[in-house]
């Protein structure tokens, strides 16, 4: 917590001064209104929770390497209960994958994506003061810090944190220990934030635009934002129900998702019966499946504006970008039960949502293939945040492309909770999203700070990651096809485990050098905060908003009221003396 | 404290014809819609899934207090009608009709929960609580996710009786657009009342 203050106050200095007097401390940046530093607080937060779930896993890699075998050092500090003479225990083991996805996702890349991406940089690409509601916005992150820190006290509750995995599935989940209660209310108001911000959001986008911002002017990133605030917005609520669902079976001792003559440890459970598992499952993957998607989106939009600026040419298909992000969303709504193939539903059912399934998979490739487009014919300037986001490209479409067989019924039988679906989830949010993420910051970071990030550190950075996190995720694909169950404590249990288990090494291996080859971001990060480049307004030579503003912009964002004369993407045209020709300048 | 003027936030936008309040009150029902709108389909899950509904045997009709269930939906569509006559009271510009009405809302909505409370001890009078069956647990849910949904109504329209109509003599159209937004807030209430009513009482 402190070291978001820190950063908010690192960034603050010297701009608060466009004839607005002094805020005091605490209203600067503790409970500020001002989006910019809203956007920083929650980007601060979420790379902590970012680095905390990837420590989750990095201790749970060492049990799937090395099963049964005392884990050196760490294993003797975290205690008896948690790792009986060094050597993890399964409820242990249970509790580390169930909190890394809750962590990851819901307290790690949405508020990064949305909370912290979204809050910053959206009002000032729409030429915003700030957001429309900033109070509201100020609430939203008040209500998701609590909400973050109850999820992280889970794990000193009685019995630990929750451990039914993070996707909560009842009946297990209605008779976990105390942990998954306090999952349950970190949810609701990590649920309530995001609610709050998604009406932020839309009313921003739509009714603050600067004169001539026209939708059709609307640079990529905010379409995106736009489309994932709907997202948000109604597809959490279902879940917000569940949850308080969940929390009626565990606390009033009701019965929605208990089955009748449920058996727990060979005695018949006492409860009333006549629930149903399932529909905790239909209401989770309801939000679970948009969810996805709001986990994608931004980053597309952030690879989009990264692309157009770093190639010097407009985005190819701006219009079919946008049309194909909007079709996204609407369909995103009705293809959540491919998760539930397994759950038999029936045939008709999963016939339909195979169906719906195969279609959501075209904007996708349509998006992916407007980016390669993109780059055809471009002078490409390579930098840090060019790196990042060309890497996108191949290992979103790794992601994206292996996920097809999870949507067929028939090749789901074999691949479903296999470290396949694992490898492909996590191509699309890690290798994907995340570096879409990392080149938001390194773009994005001169406008927060004034000061630009080393790019040697940043190629550096890269790099690693990048080979790294392949390390990690490829061989996933394999020993899932080995049959590989994603759950196992010891995944050497079966003879099939035992012939992939080498794979497990690498990958354990290739996490930890993960970890090393976040070292210089983290270096670079605090350290160009104090010893960066100093830069003007423009540093990348773009052409979208945003970079009209002041770095870091002050309170109120704009010098002068910013007007819109042309769309957002125009690099290189021909005639001009510049290669790029700003929204925001009259003569380009 | 320096805030920044935000655009709209009054007067509303020449292409949506909204203030910014309203377009996002009205995103706010949409998710409440979505809120909602799971519970109904959790609860039409749960039902279709049994044998018999209520579970025990009998009507919903029978175990549920149609005549005060009655009586609560008189008094929501009255305080809704009040509502709009305490809006309407600020457009015409008199303040005093404006707190005649709400108080009125506030006083109405005082009433629905105490009758809610009474049909409430009546239920755990005769052992019935939410654990006794999923009939309960429903009712309980949704009859009490509602009336957290009143309580946050009346914490807004007693604000806006006391305090906030402060306002009035400062901004009187912001006052205004804010008993309105209330307003569309306190009738999607009695909306989902509407619903709650025959699907739990007499279905």
């Amino acid at each position: 917590m402190s070291v978001e203050h820190h950063t908010a106050g690192g960034n603050g200095h010297g701009h608060a001064d466009h004839g607005h007097h002094e805020l005091p401390f605490w209203r600067k940046y503790i409970f500020s209104v001002d989006h910019k530093v809203i956007g920083i607080q929650y980007a601060v937060t979420a790379l902590v929770f970012l680095l905390f779930g990837f420590s989750l896993m990095m201790l749970l890699r060492w049990q799937l390497a090395y099963p049964g075998q005392p884990l050196p050092v760490l294993g003797k500090l975290l205690g008896e209960t948690a790792m009986p003479g060094g050597v993890m225990a399964p409820e242990f083991y249970n509790q580390l994958g169930a909190m890394h996805g809750t962590i990851m996702v819901f307290l790690g890349v949405v508020p990064l994506a949305v909370g912290g991406f979204g809050n910053f940089v959206v009002p000032l690409q729409i030429g915003a003061p700030d957001m429309a509601f900033p109070r509201l916005n100020m609430v939203s992150y008040w209500v998701f810090l609590p909400g973050c820190i109850l999820m992280v006290c889970s794990f000193f509750a009685n019995g630990g944190a929750a451990q039914s995995g993070w996707t909560s599935y009842p009946p297990l989940s209605d008779i976990a220990p105390a942990g998954q209660t306090m999952w349950c209310l970190a949810m609701v108001l990590i649920i309530t934030s995001s609610l709050l911000g998604s009406i932020n959001f839309i009313v921003t986008i739509v009714q603050l635009r600067a004169k001539g911002l026209t939708y059709w002017r609307l640079p990529f990133f905010v379409h995106a934002q736009l489309v994932t605030a709907f997202l948000l917005l109604l597809a959490f609520p279902p879940l917000e129900a569940a949850t308080v669902m969940q929390l009626m079976d565990r606390l009033a001792g009701t019965s929605f998702f208990l089955p009748s003559g449920l058996v727990v440890s060979g005695e018949q459970l006492k409860a009333a019966g006549g629930g149903s598992p399932l529909l905790w499952q239909h209401l989770f993957w309801f939000l679970a499946h948009p969810e996805v998607y709001v986990l994608i989106l931004p980053g597309m939009g952030i690879v989009a504006e990264v692309i157009a600026n770093n190639t010097r040419k407009p985005l190819w298909g701006y219009r079919l970008l946008v049309y194909s992000v909007i079709f996204i969303g609407f369909m995103s709504f009705v293809v959540w039960a491919h998760h539930m193939f397994m759950t038999g539903m029936g045939t008709t059912m999963s016939t339909f949502f195979q169906t719906t399934t195969m279609i959501i998979s075209i904007p996708s490739v349509v998006i992916l293939t407007c980016f390669i487009m993109s780059l055809y014919g471009g002078n490409i300037r390579f930098t840090a945040p060019m790196l990042f986001a060309t890497a996108f490209l191949p290992m979103f479409a790794i992601g994206g492309l292996t996920g097809l067989p999870l949507g067929l019924t028939a090749s789901d039988i074999y691949l479903h909770d296999t470290f396949y679906v694992i490898g492909h989830f996590h191509y699309v949010v890690a290798p994907g999203t995340l570096f879409a993420l990392f080149a938001g910051i390194y773009y994005w970071y001169p406008k927060a700070t004034g000061r630009q990030l080393s790019d040697k550190l940043g190629k550096v950075h890269f790099w690693l990651s990048f080979v790294a996190i392949n390390f990690v995720f490829m061989p996933m694909f394999f020993q899932g096809m080995a049959g590989l169950s994603r759950r196992l404590y010891d995944p050497t249990v079966y003879a099939h485990g035992r012939g992939v288990q080498a794979l497990n090494v690498v990958i354990s291996w290739g996490a930890w050098g993960l970890a090393l080859a976040q070292l210089p971001f983290v270096v670079n990060f605090f350290m160009s905060l104090r010893a960066g480049a100093r830069v003007a307004e423009n540093p990348w030579h773009s052409t979208t908003l945003e970079w009209a503003a002041p770095s870091p912009p002050g309170h109120g964002n704009f010098l002068t009221e910013p007007v819109v004369y042309r769309e957002p993407y125009e690099y290189s045209v021909p005639g001009k003396t510049k290669d790029y020709s700003p929204q925001f300048q009259a003569e380009g | 404290m320096s805030e920044t003027v935000i655009p709209y936030m009054v007067k509303p936008h020449p292409v949506t014809g909204l203030p910014n309040g309203k377009f996002g009150i009205w995103l706010f029902l949409s998710s409440e819609v979505m809120l909602f709108g799971a519970l109904f389909s959790s609860y039409v899950l749960i039902r279709i899934g049994m044998p018999h509904w209520p579970p025990e045997g009998g009507l919903s009709s029978e175990v549920l207090s149609v005549p005060w269930g009655t009586f609560n939906t008189a008094v929501l569509i009255t305080s809704s009608i009040t509502m709009v006559l305490a809006w309407a009271s600020c457009k015409m510009g008199s303040l005093p009709r404006f707190k005649r009405w709400m108080g009125a809302t506030v006083f109405l909505a005082l009433v629905f929960l105490v009758v809610k409370y009474f049909e409430y001890s009546d239920k755990f009078h005769h052992d019935h609580f939410p654990s006794h069956d999923n009939f309960f647990a429903v009712y309980f849910l949704l009859t009490g996710l509602h009336g957290l949904h009143i309580v946050g109504g009346i914490i807004v329209n007693t604000f806006l009786l006391t305090w906030g109509s402060r306002m009035w003599k400062t901004d009187p159209e912001h006052f205004t657009n804010r008993v309105e937004n209330a307003g569309l807030y306190w009738h999607f209430v009695d909306l989902v009342w509407i619903f709650l009513f025959p699907s739990l009482y007499l279905l």
